[in-house]
């Protein structure tokens, strides 16, 4: 199937597509990838923290029912298959953006895919602070909001960024994904050059450039992530 | 004036009720450092935490200058928080703030304005004895340079109590001796209380003034540091003041008096002051027991003399031992003497 792969005329031809699709494909990506992420951190980011803090010890405890129904909804959000879902929310999304083929219609399935992911990345970023620094805060009179955006998001910031790029790698897979149903991109290309017409050369040059993608938003994460730690910075006053 | 009145906490787990405070009723005046101290799980952590309603009591009263803590609503609470501060066995600061801004940190929940906030921080700073570390981060500091940053942190708002919740546990001899002289120079400058919460005998003896002696959820022992050091009638107070054991320390002999000498900080001096007394008042002590240490140039700890039964032997050997700075000399009472004899036949 590969054979012929690399043949002349192959090759100029998908050196014409790459020419004429690839730089739209490219953006249509990165925007539906960005957008949705964006979208799914907005849900994501508050739902987290109400896992965390609506907890029976947590510092702004929820009723037990709402932190089971929430707990719930976000497991069977995250138990259907994403090529499923897609098409489940086609009624959601022509409510919300008129159509449900394009990139702009994608970025609503993959936000609703993403957002409970984020839910559970941020609860687990949140878990990891030590609970003494949150005793420490209540112990200094400060409020449970106090607690929320003073203690519990700045000091987990490395921790978030590293599962934010997680989160982003993972929406890149599947706006690929939303290819098939109509979702724009360098999935679509995929699919339709590689998978309905045999072009395997545009098929494997979209993958490359997925991988780069996916390489250079990995690189950015852990450099922030890194770089905004104040805990790893080198001594340079030990005694 | 800090008053806990038959103060109870008692824990639910899944298949038991723990009690772990069992009617507790301490009087902390104001400008004393009070110990509280115990082996692990006798309560202390949960009893300092009920005098700021981290825990809350399961039954009893706390009162603070007449305020009775415990009936105060969310608002009150937090307001009184700033007024009873705490620092901790792990520092517990902020990792991604310098410390400058953890220090500012109780200002900015308190909603002070910031060049307020700031301005007081960097006079934090000072006081602790830090003022070059302000843009540095906790990870970059030792763990004294740590807890330093967390009493000024604690000092932040103006406090009249500071709980100590083991803050020297963490630390090396030299730095909590440091640490301790801190907190003993805070008290005194700013009038602070200070509640003092250690497992460490050591600790007590150096900066308390009294002592509570907790044992399993109960008060064992109560009294003025020295008291307590130099007749310890509970078996949690003996168990503390002589760690090896009471059991283990030889028996005074038959018709033998004995004094207790406690160090607390006396100065280090270059003759051997048993050996001394020999000399200058020809009085041969028998050392029973002794556990001394020097912690920077002072002497901490306690000994156990033993004497002939002569009243002027006894009241000359008292005198010359409390000649010194810092020693504190009392006979044993003839009760602990008698529970020896018992145990030994």
């Amino acid at each position: 199937m590969f054979t012929n792969m690399f043949a002349p005329e192959k090759v100029s031809e998908a050196v014409d597509i790459f020419l004429s699709d690839f730089p739209l494909a490219l953006w249509e990506t990165l925007y539906a990838t960005v957008l949705s992420t964006l979208f799914a951190v907005l849900l994501g980011l508050p739902l987290g923290i109400l896992l965390v803090a609506g907890e029976k010890n947590g510092v702004l405890p929820l009723p037990s029912w709402v932190l089971k129904t929430l707990n719930v909804v976000i497991n069977i959000l995250r138990s259907i298959p994403f090529l499923i879902l897609m098409i489940l929310v086609i009624p959601v999304t022509r409510a919300l953006v008129g159509t449900s083929i394009g990139t702009m219609a994608s970025v609503v399935p993959l936000s609703i895919a993403a957002f409970p992911f984020i839910a559970r990345l941020v609860e687990s970023s949140l878990r990891e602070l030590n609970p003494n620094i949150i005793e420490t805060a209540q112990s200094m009179g400060a409020s449970p909001l106090q607690i929320i955006f003073k203690v519990m998001i700045p000091e987990s910031v490395p921790s978030l960024i590293s599962n934010f790029t997680i989160a982003i790698t993972t929406i890149l897979g599947y706006t690929a994904m939303s290819g098939i149903i109509g979702g724009g991109g360098l999935g679509k290309i995929a699919i339709n050059y590689g998978y309905y017409r045999y072009k395997y050369l545009v098929m494997m040059v979209a993958v490359i450039l997925l991988v780069v993608i996916v390489q250079v938003f990995q690189a950015v994460g852990t450099y922030l992530a890194v770089k905004l730690d104040k805990r790893i910075k080198t001594r340079r006053h030990h005694q | 004036m800090i008053e806990l009145r038959h103060l109870s906490k008692s824990f639910k787990t899944a298949d038991a009720t723990v009690d772990a405070l069992k009617d507790i009723n301490l009087t902390i005046h104001s400008g004393d450092i009070y110990g509280i101290i115990g082996m692990s799980g006798a309560g202390k952590s949960t009893l300092v935490r009920c005098i700021n309603m981290l825990e809350v009591p399961t039954e009893g009263d706390v009162i603070i200058d007449g305020v009775n803590v415990g009936e105060l609503d969310t608002k009150a609470l937090r307001d009184l928080r700033r007024g009873v501060t705490m620092i901790f066995q792990g520092f517990n600061l902020l990792m991604q703030r310098n410390c400058l801004d953890n220090i500012i940190f109780p200002l900015e929940l308190a909603h002070v304005d910031k060049e307020t906030a700031r301005k007081r921080a960097l006079e934090l700073l000072e006081i602790v004895g830090l003022p070059d570390k302000a843009q540095a981060y906790p990870s970059q500091l030792s763990g004294g340079q740590q807890q330093r940053i967390a009493i000024a942190r604690a000092l932040a708002t103006d406090p009249k109590v500071l709980l100590c919740d083991e803050a020297t546990s963490a630390l090396d001899p030299k730095t909590t001796h440091q640490i301790l002289e801190l907190i003993r120079d805070i008290n005194r400058r700013l009038s602070i209380t200070v509640i003092v919460i250690t497992h460490q005998m050591s600790v007590v003896e150096e900066i308390c003034n009294r002592v509570a002696i907790l044992d399993d959820g109960t008060v064992a022992e109560e009294g003025t540091v020295s008291e307590v050091f130099a007749s310890p009638k509970s078996e949690a107070a003996k168990r503390l003041v002589y760690p090896d054991s009471a059991e283990s320390t030889p028996a005074a002999r038959e018709g033998e008096r004995t004094l207790r000498v406690v160090f607390n900080g006396s100065a280090v001096t270059t003759s051997p002051l048993i050996a001394q007394m020999a000399m200058d008042e020809h009085i041969a002590a028998n050392i029973l027991y002794a556990s001394t240490r020097t912690i920077g140039d002072g002497v901490y700890g306690n000994m156990l003399l033993g004497f002939p039964d002569d009243d002027e032997i006894v009241a000359r050997a008292t005198k010359y031992l409390t000649a010194g700075t810092g020693i504190v000399v009392m006979e044993t009472r003839p009760e602990e003497q008698e529970n020896r004899k018992e145990k030994g036949e």
